[in-house]
């Protein structure tokens, strides 16, 4: 005679199939995401085939942020920033982000001082890449990893 | 109100770095979102930044979506000599906007 189901064996497989739907949402509602292969190409476009060399460059971002619209990120070159050696330009790029681009600074002499800083959004915790080019022509940059907790672009628009 | 505010000292030394900070009121969607019903929100980014310090161009942004809406932009210049640093942010949809500030340098 069939044993009827006991209350144990009910809820595993209840379990089992709530977690099953669980996943297949998370899947469903995944919004298109840019990846670090993706953020590699988009650094490669800015930098052709030159080198890029860790150091140089200090990327500054909190470590955890509530409010993935407005991030702050400061990026400091060290660099006299004279005509003979000075920052070109500053982008900085992200992983996780629709767009692995954030945003490219050009800078000179002018500068005086190879600081700027700017709020980003952050679709998620990830890492965030600056890379400089300085006017010999040289690569150098710095990635800094954030925990964001309330994700920009998922709030729904009007 | 003017859309957009600009902090640059109104003095400096000749040969003194200054700090620039720019800030300007913008939605920057980025074109990813959608609305209720599902149509995806237009992209409406303001694209470039430029800053000349009496004609000649010291600094230049390129802006992507992933830009905070609101723009605050800080960089830094040589105070060279008096006169005026022109702000122009230019976008989608013919967005244009040129603010100016002037600095006496001694």
């Amino acid at each position: 005679m069939e044993r009827p189901t006991s209350r144990r064996d009910f809820l595993k497989t209840a379990g089992g199939v709530a977690a099953g739907l669980g996943l297949g949402s998370v899947i469903a509602v995944a919004p298109a995401r840019a990846t670090p292969a993706e953020m590699q190409e988009a650094i490669r476009k800015v930098v052709g085939s030159a080198r890029v060399t860790p150091g140089r460059v200090k990327l500054d971002l909190p470590p955890l942020i509530e409010n993935g619209n407005a991030v702050p990120l400061t990026v400091t070159v060290e660099s006299p920033m004279t005509e003979a050696q000075h920052v070109r330009a500053v982008h900085v790029f992200t992983e996780k982000n629709p767009q692995p681009n954030v945003v490219s600074f050009h800078l000179g002499p002018r500068a005086g001082r190879a600081r700027v800083a700017t709020r980003m959004r952050l679709a998620d915790s990830q890492n965030v890449t600056a890379i400089c080019e300085l006017s010999d022509g040289s690569f150098w940059s710095d990635s800094a990893g954030i925990v964001v907790t309330l994700a920009a672009c998922l709030e729904d628009g009007i | 109100m003017a859309s957009a505010l600009i902090n640059v000292p109104a003095r400096a030394k000749r040969g003194e770095i200054i700090e620039i900070k720019t800030l300007i009121s913008h939605v920057m969607e980025t074109g990813f979102r959608r609305t209720q019903l599902g149509a995806v929100i237009p992209r409406d980014i303001i694209r470039r930044f430029v800053c000349t310090y009496n004609g000649t161009e010291v600094f230049r942004a390129e802006l992507h979506p992933a830009i905070a809406a609101n723009p605050f932009i800080v960089f830094s210049t040589v105070a060279v000599e008096s006169g005026t640093l022109v702000f122009h942010w230019t976008g989608d949809h013919g967005f244009s906007v040129t603010e100016s500030a002037a600095i006496s340098v001694d």
